[in-house]
């Protein structure tokens, strides 16, 4: 039998033993894994305007194509600007910009800032919206490339950190994202739609609306809203800036 | 066990294939057992993620098998459950940062399952029931054994579920180059629902006890 002093430090060896080992492992990976999760997030914005990277060239074909890094506030204004690898105005990258912070700022009522990449391909912009929100099981967030029209969708890509293998994990395939290209922002009045994900298909509703619309995941209902659900939350908000701009 | 103790087994002895290879058949974790059945029902809607899983199962099975064989004397049965626990968390944690710094690609596809490896059943139950009591060699070919075992369910599923519910086979269109689809034949969305994970493993268990007659239990 084993006595409780033995049991405790039996207890208290293994788990400082075990911390050592982890917080080791952590701390020596971080780099790795940092520079992963930098690399996924700009292989994220090619994609979205139709740009293939690898994690190889992800970095030299960002700085290649991604010319404008404009940050904005809530009244549309530019705060901030990153040019061709400097500052023009301001001090904040806008790739820097943690969307979920400014997001819970607006939820709370209270001044956020807002990122807009502007992507330069053979002589076209495309303006790229980080997109932010909520799935089934967690965290879903994407990038939507717009045309220069402001209007038009030139592609987008979306993430997901656990939606369901099979179901709303489908939203990072290409099959569902293709679905976005050519569809519009703005109804032809020129009032804010959004895009919809329907479940059952675009066929059920009004052909004026197709445009607006892009087929659920079948089984994948609650992250399909989701999706949404992130689209209208997230481009509304640049609703001032498009304005001015037109 | 105490006699055998001076003479040295060879490495593959009757009894060492044994641990090895019964689990796969007579003695699967999943068919038999029905253990990591919750595994089996959410990894298996591809084939991609299910192999993924089986290797990572495999790496922690075998290993946490060996380090708590090699603890077996001084572990507290007290705390034994606690100290099996924490092996197996750090295991998986490992594994986990692991695949996040080198190959990203796949951690991101596997996103919370390889967390959900710690609440496998079959790691504890062989833990607990195999390596407590023996040596680390039979106790890392239990560990293989067991962990192949549950593996080759998986991908046997995961291969059904993924041909007839989304036609592909590791995302390949298998059923779009065939051309099944012209002629009118439409995928399965059942298949990648959970409930036909359980299905498929019943018809595999079925299968099993009607080929081997050692398994049907007297009435």
């Amino acid at each position: 039998m084993y006595s409780n002093k033995y049991i405790f430090i039996y207890s208290s060896i293994m788990v400082i033993i075990v911390a050592a080992v982890l917080s080791t492992a952590a701390m020596l990976l971080k780099p790795f894994q940092d520079r992963n999760i930098v690399v996924e997030k700009m292989r994220g914005i090619l994609s979205s305007a139709n740009i293939e990277s690898t994690t190889n060239d992800a970095i030299k074909l960002y700085d290649k194509y991604i010319k404008e890094e404009i940050v904005i506030n809530t009244s549309g204004e530019i705060v901030s600007n990153y040019e061709n690898g400097s500052f023009t105005k301001g001090d904040i990258r806008a790739f820097d910009i943690d969307l979920k912070k400014e997001l819970y700022n607006k939820s709370k009522k209270l001044n956020y800032i807002l990122p807009l990449l502007v992507c330069e391909k053979d002589g076209k912009k495309t303006f790229i919206i980080p997109l932010y929100g909520k799935g089934l099981w967690g965290p879903i967030w994407g990038y939507f490339a717009l045309s220069d029209d402001y209007n038009k969708v030139v592609g987008v890509t979306f993430a997901h950190k656990a939606e369901t293998p099979g179901l709303g994990a489908e939203i990072d395939t290409k099959a569902f994202q293709q679905q976005f290209i050519g569809k519009q922002i703005f109804d032809d009045k020129g009032d804010f739609t959004s895009i919809k994900v329907v479940k059952g298909g675009i066929d059920l509703i009004p052909e004026n609306l197709r445009k607006h619309g892009v087929d659920a995941i079948s089984g994948g209902t609650i992250t399909s809203n989701s999706v949404s659900d992130m689209l209208n939350d997230c481009l509304e908000n640049y609703l001032p800036y498009i304005k001015k701009q037109k | 066990m105490n006699s055998e103790k001076n003479e040295r087994e060879p490495l593959f002895s009757f009894k060492n294939r044994k641990l090895l290879l019964n689990p796969l058949n007579k003695d699967n974790p999943i068919t038999i057992q029905v253990l990591g059945i919750c595994s089996a029902l959410a990894v298996t809607a591809k084939l991609e993620p299910a192999f993924v899983m089986a290797l990572s199962v495999i790496a922690v099975l075998a290993i946490s098998n060996v380090i708590i064989s090699l603890l077996r004397n001084g572990i507290p049965p007290r705390i034994r459950i606690i100290v099996q626990l924490v092996v197996i968390a750090s295991l998986v944690i490992l594994v986990d940062q692991f695949l996040k710094a080198f190959v990203f690609d796949v951690s991101k596809q596997l996103s919370v399952f390889v967390g959900l490896i710690i609440t496998n059943c079959i790691i504890m139950g062989r833990l607990e029931a195999f390596a407590m009591g023996n040596k680390p060699w039979p106790a890392f070919l239990d560990g293989m054994g067991n962990a192949f075992g549950y593996g080759w369910i998986l991908i046997v599923v995961a291969f059904f579920r993924e041909l007839l519910g989304s036609g592909t086979i590791w995302g390949y269109p298998v059923f779009d180059k065939l051309g099944l689809y012209d002629v009118g034949y439409k995928n399965n969305g059942f298949m990648i629902l959970p409930p036909m994970a359980l299905i498929i493993v019943g018809i595999i268990i079925w299968i099993q006890r009607a080929r081997n007659k050692d398994l049907i239990e007297e009435k």
